[in-house]
């Protein structure tokens, strides 16, 4: 039987209620009495130097506040990087300056060039339009490759090309890697790109900057998933601002899906402005600002090699990728490609030595960061896909060969550094098998066929790793912030709980989730738990939410806060039973002791911490309120097989997905309602990967794709119904939930298979096609096919 | 400016307006009725769908003053009278047809306007109509579900939300 509530249940979300009747509060419908709008000149070209910047006519116009340049940024920090990667040869990465307003030059469309604050958006519109902006274009560098040729332009000039750096991992196994691909009996080698993204939220990013002035305190509200990383990057590397003086406030948020991880340009400004201005300064994206400001997705060109020996045993991997990191350094740029990329090249699969080459290459476009799955969808593409062309150049089953080179032990240390602690992905597949009736297949190719359709089946398989962690780890890597998160359970008199997380929901429902936890842990009611996030000023220093790691992290970090609530709420249960702490038992929201009739219920526990009157004051102070600290000693590592089965229209080269099934590893599940949502979600972005979105530029870095006219974005005729189970449960081993995370996994899982089947569908009617890069919009499946 | 009138969820409004004012901002700058959502700025996303005289419109693609007299309903009206979630935005919340719930006012928007031109849409007609409405969080799988259930359809062989 399913259960109503706690662990396991399929609760209904409680934050609907607001989000379905329009009561949400979301950043754009803050409005502070006396704000001002600000409205950003963005350049209009990729590159090239200011030579005239004239705000005069501007600063006359109705309504204008004050007009600021990059000149008044200039004793001002700049953007900060959080994540210094050390390159091959033991150097330390190229990191440029990356300026609030750009100053002297600009380096990509849609940089910020000058902001008017006016009293009106439209008034400050208006009045950008009066800025007299002279910009000497210069040669763009778009291409990644031609980028890091002799002579080519540079995107910043006091670097010494534009090469950010060149990573191998690992490093001493490049010589033994080598060697094996030397003696190695087959060698399958794939080229391919990993189109560049936008993660496009459907809510728009906001900043709205507040100044008490008789308090000097700055408050920032922002559409951010780690309103706390905000206050620390702002307030100590750009503006200066102690974090006691500063809030930063991410009410409800619209969606994130990485791209509201990174701290940029204009909550700089609008804390900035607001204080300069002393008045409140609000800005709101639009659209097309969001395409040329919020940082993109994936951008990855890469040669992948396997080895295999005479027995189809995976030998060795190889990869070189190019990976675009746009303009500037976003956030947490470096890291994507490399710690949270190259460690997982080892996938679901026993392969004895890995190595990886990355070279991260600046471009006069927009920077590049992590988008849902970030690093890992790029590793899982290439090895599936590589492994799909291996099994068809060796005329084996792709099924087979994958099961042949499955780990099947665990703990498996792989060689790209990392230790799954567990995982069963023969029970994966053996699910998929049976869930997606890959043996019924053949017949509905033929039903296809004989409707002039050609039908096509993709498997793959994934791993990834969430809640990355230990933060002294990472810390060697180059992480310049910790990976922990943080919890304050606050229990009130009347045995109601808030609980602080530092994690962030941003349509993940943790408001609903992670009271299923107390509940079953206390044995209360969930109702009776309420979750406070994004706001510093109420929540515990925490790290907020990306990497699929708020319920691992967040929710441990939780656990630990309730179990050092529940330890004193024993003592003070000891204390009014007159029995001993051992021989407490806390069952359904109250306590007894073991073999006896006497109990007491949690409320009057809580009652009496808070009126201390018969209380052991000499032993135990009052009051009952915990917080944790949680750092995993580990990462998560969810894992699963993924089904696609597609229709290819010959005569148009149209793609349509006919059946996708999804079976994943995620541990154990709190909520099985929300972590299917979750799948779905990522799923849909990954088909949307596959099949329609690019974020494209011409060679002189005019972003082609700025709107949702261009950009493709998956619509609900675009995709069918999805079959999802989860119910192969490994769970993790190092975190007290015994979860991994699901966030992510949809968007990781599912390109490699609607690749796969795609070619499959072509190579059944005997077309010579092994590859075809994404998106497979008609026109490249058609070109494949000719 | 201009004055313009409507009547709001049955409720009388005016307010002061510019000619270029849309009625996205109006509803949401004026009324403060801040649940109808703007998420692009081509009239491509559906976030801000409302009703203007029982049809659905985009409300960023009509001027305020062009609702001048005009019957407007937005996702704040929708609520039965007692404040309990309609049989549309139950169903959103039963079969999980919503994340972050940005485009949600928008959805239920447009799905109380395809219910009301076809009480039982098939699947294919729910994916159809939601052409304009965009999504990111839910893969639209949970959408369609809820949408063919608050038509009184059995959805119970539609895989598990």
């Amino acid at each position: 039987m399913p259960k109503d509530s706690g662990i396991g249940a399929s609760s209904k979300r409680r934050e609907d209620i607001r989000f379905l009747t329009g009561a949400g509060n979301y950043t754009d419908d803050i409005n502070i009495r006396g704000q001002a709008h600000v409205y950003f000149l963005r350049s209009d070209v990729a590159h090239g130097t200011i030579a005239k910047i004239d705000t005069s006519a501007a600063e006359g116009m109705p309504g204008v506040v004050r007009v600021f340049t990059g000149a008044d940024f200039e004793a001002i920090g700049g953007m900060p990087c959080g994540w210094q990667v050390t390159d091959r040869h033991g150097q330390p990465m190229q990191e440029p300056k990356h300026p609030v307003l750009a100053h002297v030059k600009v380096r990509h469309v849609g940089e910020p060039v000058a902001a008017v604050v006016a009293e009106t958006l439209e008034q400050a519109r208006d009045a950008a339009e009066a800025i007299d902006l002279e910009i000497n274009a210069l040669p763009a560098v778009v291409d990644m490759k031609s980028a890091v040729t002799d002579g080519a332009p540079k995107v910043h000039d006091d670097l010494t090309s534009n090469l950010c750096y060149d990573w191998g991992f690992v490093e001493e196994n490049r010589e033994a890697v080598n060697e094996a691909f030397d003696k190695a009996a087959h060698v399958t080698t794939l080229e391919l790109v990993n189109n560049r993204l936008v993660a496009n939220p459907m809510e728009p990013r906001v900043a709205v900057g507040d100044y008490a002035r008789g308090t000097d305190e700055h408050t920032l509200y922002t559409t951010s998933q780690n309103p706390h990383v905000i206050r620390l990057l702002m307030g100590a590397f750009v503006l200066g601002i102690p974090e006691h003086k500063l809030r930063v406030v991410a009410p409800d948020v619209g969606g994130g899906f990485g791209t509201k991880i990174f701290h940029y340009q204009e909550e700089a400004f609008c804390t900035f402005a607001a204080k300069a201005c002393n008045r409140p300064v609000k800005w709101t994206s639009s659209r097309t600002e969001a395409f040329m400001s919020d940082a993109h997705g994936r951008d990855h060109v890469t040669k992948i090699e396997l080895a295999l020996d005479a027995d189809n045993n995976f030998a060795a991997i190889r990869t070189e990728t190019f990976a675009n990191m746009g303009a500037y350094l976003s956030t947490f740029a470096p890291s994507v490609p490399t710690w949270l990329h190259g460690t997982l090249m080892a996938g679901n699969y026993k392969t004895p030595l890995i190595y990886v080459n990355v070279k991260a290459v600046f471009t006069n476009t927009v920077p590049v960061d992590a988008y849902r799955g970030a690093g890992r969808p790029e590793a899982t593409f290439q090895l599936e896909r590589v492994i799909d062309k291996a099994a068809r150049e060796l005329g084996v089953d792709p099924i087979a060969l994958r099961r042949q080179n499955f780990v099947t032990e665990f703990p498996y240390a792989t060689p790209v550094a990392v230790e799954y602690d567990t995982g069963d992905y023969v029970a994966t597949m053996d699910k998929l098998e049976e869930m997606a009736d890959l043996s019924g297949f053949d017949a509905r190719r033929k039903e296809s066929e004989a409707r002039g359709k050609l039908r096509g089946l993709g498997v793959n398989c994934y791993i990834e790793a969430c809640g990355i962690a230990p933060s002294n780890l990472v810390g060697q890597l180059g992480a310049r912030a910790g990976l922990y998160e943080s919890a304050t359970v606050r229990v009130n008199a009347t045995g109601g709980l808030v609980v602080m997380t530092g994690s962030h929901s941003h349509g993940q429902g943790h408001e609903t989730a992670f009271p299923q936890v107390i509940a079953e842990m206390i044995g209360i009611d969930e109702s009776m738990i309420e979750i406070v996030h994004g706001d510093t000023a109420n929540t515990p220093m925490g790290m907020g939410t990306y990497g699929s790691r708020s319920l691992a992290v967040g929710g441990s970090a939780m656990v630990r806060a309730t179990e050092k609530i529940i330890a004193k709420a024993t003592k003070i249960a000891s204390h009014l039973l007159e029995a001993s702490e051992s021989d407490i038992e806390l069952k359904d929201g109250a306590f007894s002791v073991a073999g006896t009739d006497k109990s007491v219920a949690w409320g009057d526990v809580t009652l009496a911490a808070y009126v201390p009157h018969n209380y052991p004051l000499e032993d135990l102070e009052p009051g009952l309120e915990e917080t944790a600290f949680y750092d995993p000693s580990n990462f998560t590592y969810p894992s699963g097989a993924y089904a696609c089965e597609v229709e290819v229209d010959p005569d148009t080269g149209k793609v349509s997905i006919e059946a996708f099934t999804a079976v994943d590893d995620f541990g154990n599940v709190v909520n099985p309602m929300i972590v299917t949502g979750q799948v779905h979600g990522g799923i849909a972005q990954g088909i949307g990967q596959a099949l329609l979105e690019n974020c494209a530029y011409d060679e002189n870095g005019q972003l082609l794709s700025a709107s949702y006219m261009d950009y493709a974005m998956p619509r609900a005729d675009d995709l069918p119904m999805f079959a999802v189970d989860h119910s192969c449960q490994t769970p993790c081993t190092h975190n007290p939930l015994g979860v991994k995370g699901c966030g992510e996994a949809g968007a990781i899982g599912s390109p490699p298979s609607v690749v796969n089947a795609v070619v499959d569908a072509l190579q059944s009617a005997g077309k010579d096609v092994t590859h075809i890069d994404m998106p497979l919009s008609p026109a490249r499946v058609w070109a494949a096919m000719q | 400016m201009a004055q313009v009138s409507m009547t709001v969820n049955g409720k009388a409004a005016s307010g002061d307006v510019e000619g270029r004012t849309l009625l996205s901002s109006f509803l949401r700058d004026s009324l403060d009725l801040t649940g109808t959502h703007v998420g692009c700025d081509t009239s491509q996303c559906g976030a801000c769908v409302v009703h203007v005289n029982g049809e659905a419109v985009k409300a960023c693609t009509m001027l305020a003053v062009e609702a001048q007299g005009a019957e407007v309903a937005t996702i704040e009206g929708m609520a039965n009278p007692d404040g309990s979630l309609n049989v549309i935005q139950q169903a959103f919340q039963d079969h999980h047809g919503l994340q972050c719930g940005f485009c949600t006012p928008g959805m239920v928007m447009s799905a109380a306007a395809l219910l009301k031109e076809n009480p039982k849409p098939t699947e294919a007609e729910v994916r159809e109509y939601l052409e304009g409405n965009i999504c990111r969080c839910t893969g639209y799988h949970n959408i369609v579900k809820a949408i063919m259930a608050a038509s009184g359809q059995d959805v119970s062989s539609i895989a598990a939300e």
